[in-house]
């Protein structure tokens, strides 16, 4: 199902992401009028939370994250983590125990992992150069097939599925397309220049530009309800931009944080909140539209090197500590 | 002539005192009216006595055919007084009745509200205060004074001694009406006890008699244009003696402002305010220039009113440029703009706040020697202090840069040296006050000069006495539009108002789906701190080597960081070197920027000292009186003891864990605080528990021995050892008044935690020797050390040994204690003082049910 489509390996970047041109402007909620805060700080702050429940086992650093909407287990979606080791964990959220190890990436660390919307199907990205596609159906996990990469950067692969059976596969160095994309998939990269471009797949053209940070790209997320999108890096900041209609990026604010070194960034299903994986041990979790800070989450001994939020609002954290940890800040009402 | 000479042959009673003088001519006038009381006497025809009556008011000028004015005269001066102790004589239920529907009560009371209204309100008030009570007659006469005041007859009062002439008479008749205008509302009170009427109230009384004076005004103004004489003298007493009873408010708060609106447009109407003003008796000068300065609302109002008064009158310029500026500090500050702006405003006047050469009275040169001398810095309350200070800023904002010039030096000299013993002083209030007039003032008096800048905290009062020194816009502004439209309409705030919140609404109803954002409240984040590298040493003796030797400043600030916890988790290791440790710390000086330091390095001191007690709390006692350590080691000495000796002395700290201060420097250490998760889980169990006693639901506090005892001695005495020992560098009972303060404190302290301890006595009797010796310091930062101790050795020995071994210094104490509650200029040093006294009198009443059996 898979074919390939070579895009230009000049930058090796940092993070990719899919939008498409209709989900970017064709919602109804373009810009969202800002009122001015408001916050009384006279009353006491909340102690800060803690996590409401921590997995252990990975036995390695965490480094991958994914939340797969529970295919089997009905309740309560099931969480797959990648380890520095190449293993690749399968945990119930219900029992909190490991379901199900793969083994695909021969000991090398697993920097990416994506389920796909339709099937049982699993993709894995790892250090040893190979995006995997496994089938997870039935209870199988056999590696169906297997993507060479190039590329030996942090960048992370990204994937629009589109219609059923097809889908869209962005990954660094090399990159994959099917042929038929009805709409045109316009997709964001991060590189290492501290810059997040926006290309146009179809025509392979870069659309637009923008330098936002000083050093790496380590991750990106990108709101396509009202077409802004946030970026971490190497250094202290996070960078907040957006896209106009006339597909430009520009820069809309950047915030400064204590510790330099964002790992991952990741805005909730529903856009309120934005979590980010720290190099200095900690996740801060922001308002996303007002972009104050909320929380900073203590909890890890070591770097922070993704988080992921399920569809429900549940937030996890991997870390370099090999513990998950699982929170629940902010219900959804 | 007095008026009431007359009939003394028909109502002897009333005359005692009157001289007789028989006309050898009886006259016409005479002979009508022993008629007229005849008839009334006699008579019980209701139509007959009418008639009379009718017949007798031709002269009061009003009817028809009025009688002759000589007459009219006659009857005025000599018989109308007589004969209304007459009519007042014949009142009673019976008479009244003998003409239907009130005619006959209507005739008696036009008597009074018609005929010549001073005799009417002097016959009035003496009937009132002679009538039995309660009597009809009484009551009769209450209804008709009211009526009398509330048809304005007051005014008539008043306008006739304004018209009147001078006669031999004269000043005891206005002597006596004097006294019954102004103290109507007393005599009244005293009369009618509860059954007063409102009117008679002072409150309502009293403007009352604003508006009248008024109205007198008026009259006089209008016949002063129609070329008549007039004299206010009297108007002028009336307001000095209601002014005097303290009324002010009532009577100018009335007055005032409308004299403000009639005063702009016409010079007649500001001549006559300066005469009345000018005419206030001396004795009442004061209280009635300190009304008008309180009522007017700006400096330019109470010019126009006071005219050049202070110039003029010897007595009002003692109030206005002494007594109220150096003598009393109860003005407010609008007051003391409008006092202060109104000296400045004519240069007749300008001349008394700042004259060039050497003249006798100038008040800003006054203001400042004031404020710059010593003794008055340490005598003198301190809003007092303030009150001069803000009536500087004042006079210099009103003042311009030539007359400062000239006499600059005098000004400068005085000003730099209460500067000087301000910045002396170890009360911080002085400190800043002295740090802010300065500021101002030597901008002001020596602007070509390097500007003053200091360093003090911004609170309501600088920001309140940097406005001062603004210069205030002279126009006529605001302040005097501001009166007289309240008066045109009175409705115009209120519309305002209205206005006002209209646009408000507007705002409010947005969009739910924003405001529900706004409910993510965030979580408290203190924990965002810079990570450190991880070059902190694990061993106390690493952060040793790390704070003395090393070069490297990352690893030197996390040894800091990290000392106070390691010093808690190995103790053992601690006490090896905690004399070195200490020593380390006490010297160490802040060499990088680090956030905090001061707190940092307090607490790892703490921490030692409570870790090892004795032989550290030795060695800081010992450097406390050592040479060469700064003022600031010194006082942290004395603060890193206090806060030991309170860790130390914590009930219960052996059970738990000792608790790590938060790390922000501005939170006090050792203070303990109930984790916020206990609080939640104590209220839960609360909620679901049923209790059947009602017993003490608090917390049981937390027992254990106090652990100070065994070291409290270490801490306390040593420091007491050397104080009155000066050094080169170190002289407590010299110019180190602070530290000694600080050290007063302190034992205060040690004394108050080391209750419960087997040392507390002999503690208590050194410490009131030292406090005995100390008494009569002249800081008062250093007496509150000293009360605070005294109350702390009231509090920490057991009350019998106390009274065994200590009754001596207690009686001494206590005159001491009775003496400063009484006199000392502090207020802090007073309310100590007192507080002592309460913990002496506690003491007494242990003892009284002890000997009482």
């Amino acid at each position: 199902m898979t074919g390939l489509f070579p895009t230009s390996g000049e930058n090796s970047g940092g993070g990719l992401d899919f939008i498409t041109w209709e989900q970017a402007w064709c919602s109804e909620v373009l810009e969202t009028p800002v009122r001015p805060q408001v916050t009384s700080m006279a009353a006491p702050r909340l102690p800060p939370p803690d996590p409401q429940f921590v997995l252990r086992g990975a036995q390695s650093a965490v480094h991958a994250l994914h939340f797969c909407e529970g295919a089997q287990g009905q309740g309560r979606p099931l969480l797959l983590s990648g380890s520095l080791r190449g293993l690749v964990h399968i945990w119930s959220l219900q029992t909190r125990r490991v379901v199900a190890t793969l083994d695909g990436h021969g000991g090398q660390c697993v920097t990416w992992l994506q389920t796909l919307p339709q099937g049982p199907q699993l993709l894995s990205q790892g250090r040893d150069l190979k995006l995997c596609v496994w089938d997870l159906a039935e209870g199988r996990n056999a590696v169906v097939d297997s993507v060479l990469l190039e590329s030996v950067g942090f960048c992370r692969a990204s994937v629009l599925a589109g219609g059923l059976q097809r889908w869209m596969l962005a990954v660094p160095g090399r990159g994959g397309d099917e042929a038929d994309t009805s709409p045109r998939p316009l997709l964001l990269a991060g590189y290492e220049d501290g810059s997040v471009a926006l290309w146009d797949v179809s025509s392979r053209k870069v659309c637009s530009r923008v330098a936002c940070h000083t050093e790496p790209v380590m991750g990106l997320d990108f709101d396509s309800q009202e077409a802004r999108g946030v970026s971490g890096s190497a250094e202290k900041a996070l960078a907040v931009w957006s896209l106009d209609e006339q597909q430009a990026l520009q820069v809309r604010g950047t915030h400064v944080l204590t510790n330099p070194g964002i790992a991952d960034v990741k805005i909730r299903p529903d856009r309120r909140i934005l979590a980010t994986a720290g190099w200095d041990h900690r996740v801060r979790v922001f308002h996303w539209r007002t972009m104050k800070p909320l929380a900073v989450l203590a909890f890890h001994s070591a770097t922070v090197h993704c988080v992921a939020f399920a569809a429900d609002g549940l937030l996890a954290t991997g870390s370099g500590d090999q513990r998950i940890s699982v929170w629940s800040l902010y219900p959804r009402t | 002539m007095l008026p009431v000479d007359g009939f003394g042959f028909w109502e002897g009673r009333e005359l005692g005192k009157v001289n007789h003088r028989m006309d050898p001519e009886v006259s016409a006038v005479r002979l009508t009216i022993l008629e007229a009381v005849h008839i009334l006497s006699s008579s019980e025809d209701g139509g007959r006595i009418f008639c009379t009556l009718e017949s007798l008011k031709r002269y009061f000028g009003e009817t028809e055919n009025p009688a002759l004015p000589e007459e009219q005269e006659e009857f005025a001066r000599i018989h109308f007084s007589t004969f209304l102790r007459f009519l007042v004589g014949k009142l009673s239920p019976d008479w009244l009745e003998l003409l239907p529907d009130g005619q006959m009560e209507e005739l008696w009371a036009s008597f009074f509200l018609e005929g010549p209204a001073d005799q009417a309100f002097l016959v009035l008030m003496e009937s009132i205060e002679g009538a039995a009570s309660p009597s009809f007659r009484l009551m009769k006469m209450v209804q008709l004074l009211a009526r009398f005041l509330s048809v304005g007859r007051m005014a008539a009062v008043m306008e006739g001694q304004c018209r009147q002439q001078a006669g031999p008479a004269f000043p005891l008749l206005q002597e006596t009406l004097l006294t019954k205008v102004v103290g109507l509302p007393d005599r009244l009170g005293n009369r009618l006890q509860r059954e007063n009427l409102a009117t008679f109230f002072p409150q309502n009384y009293f403007p009352l008699l604003g508006e009248e004076v008024l109205r007198v005004l008026q009259v006089v103004v209008d016949s002063l244009r129609g070329g008549l004489d007039c004299s206010v003298s009297f108007l002028s007493q009336v307001l000095g003696k209601a002014c005097v009873h303290g009324r002010q408010k009532e009577v100018l708060g009335v007055l005032v402002p409308r004299l403000t609106v009639l005063t702009q447009g016409s010079c007649l109407w500001q001549r006559v305010c300066w005469c009345l003003v000018e005419r206030v008796p001396n004795w009442a000068m004061e209280a009635v220039l300190k009304g008008f300065v309180e009522a007017a609302p700006g400096p330019e109002v109470l010019s126009r009113l006071l005219g050049n008064l202070v110039t003029k009158n010897k007595k009002a310029q003692f109030v206005m440029t002494r007594k109220l500026l150096f003598l009393q500090y109860s003005c407010t500050m609008p007051m003391l703009q409008s006092l202060l702006g109104y000296l400045a405003m004519d240069s007749q006047r300008r001349s008394l706040l700042m004259q060039a050469g050497p003249t006798t009275h100038q008040v800003l040169k006054e203001l400042l020697e004031t404020w710059g001398s010593s003794s008055a810095i340490r005598h003198v309350p301190l809003v007092q202090q303030r009150y001069v200070s803000k009536a500087i800023l004042i006079c210099l904002a009103h003042l311009g840069e030539a007359e400062l010039q000239d006499s600059r030096d005098e000004l400068l000299a005085s000003l730099m040296e209460g500067v000087k013993s301000r910045l002396d002083s170890s009360l911080p209030p002085v400190r800043r006050l002295g740090m802010i007039v300065a500021e101002v003032a030597s901008a002001r008096i020596h602007p070509e000069g390097p500007p003053l800048k200091f360093q003090y905290e911004e609170d309501e009062l600088t920001r309140e006495m940097l406005a001062l020194a603004m210069p205030r816009p002279a126009a006529d502004g605001p302040s005097e539009a501001g009166p007289s439209f309240a008066l045109v309409s009175g409705e115009t705030p209120d519309r305002e108002t209205v206005d006002c919140s209209g646009p408000q609404a507007g705002p409010e109803g947005s969009d739910s789906e924003l405001d529900s954002d706004d409910e993510f409240v965030p979580y408290d984040m203190s924990v965002d701190r810079e990570r450190r590298s991880s070059k902190a040493p694990s061993y106390v003796r690493g952060c040793l080597e790390a704070l003395t030797g090393s070069e490297d400043w990352e690893r030197w600030e996390a040894a800091l960081w990290a000392l106070e916890g390691l010093i808690f988790r190995s103790p053992a290791a601690t006490q090896e070197v905690s004399v070195e440790l200490a020593k380390v710390l006490l010297h160490l000086e802040e060499k990088t920027a680090v956030a905090g330091f001061d707190g940092l390095r307090q607490r790892a001191l703490v921490a030692v000292t409570v870790t090892d007690p004795a032989p550290v709390a030795e060695y800081l006692t010992t450097q406390f009186y050592a040479l060469n350590y700064s003022l600031r080691q010194r006082m942290d000495i004395l603060d890193v003891l206090t806060l030991a000796a309170q860790e130390l002395s914590r009930p219960g700290r052996l059970g738990k864990a000792p608790q790590r201060g938060s790390p922000d420097p501005g939170s006090q250490p050792g203070g303990a605080v109930v984790p916020a998760w206990r609080a939640v889980v104590e209220e839960r169990i609360k909620r679901k528990t049923r209790r059947f006693s009602k017993g003490s639901a608090g917390q049981a506090p937390a027992v254990g021995p106090n652990e100070f005892n065994l070291v409290a001695g270490y801490f306390f005495f040593p420091l007491l050892q050397h104080f009155d020992r000066p050094l080169v560098t170190f002289d407590l009972l010299g110019d180190d008044q602070l530290v000694l303060g600080r050290l007063a404190h302190t034992l205060g302290a040690l004394m108050y935690l080391a209750v419960n301890t087997m040392v507390a006595m002999p503690m208590g009797k050194a410490l009131l020797e030292f406090v005995w010796a100390l008494r009569f310091h002249g800081d008062a930062y250093v007496r509150r050390g000293l009360l605070s101790a005294v109350s702390a050795v009231l509090l920490s020995v057991p009350t019998e040994q106390l009274l065994a071994d200590l009754l001596d210094e207690l009686l001494e104490a206590r005159s001491w204690l009775g003496d400063v509650a009484e006199k000392d200029p502090d207020e802090d040093c007073r309310l100590l003082a007192v507080k002592a006294l309460l913990l002496l009198e506690k003491l007494r009443d242990k003892l009284l049910p002890l000997s009482s059996p």
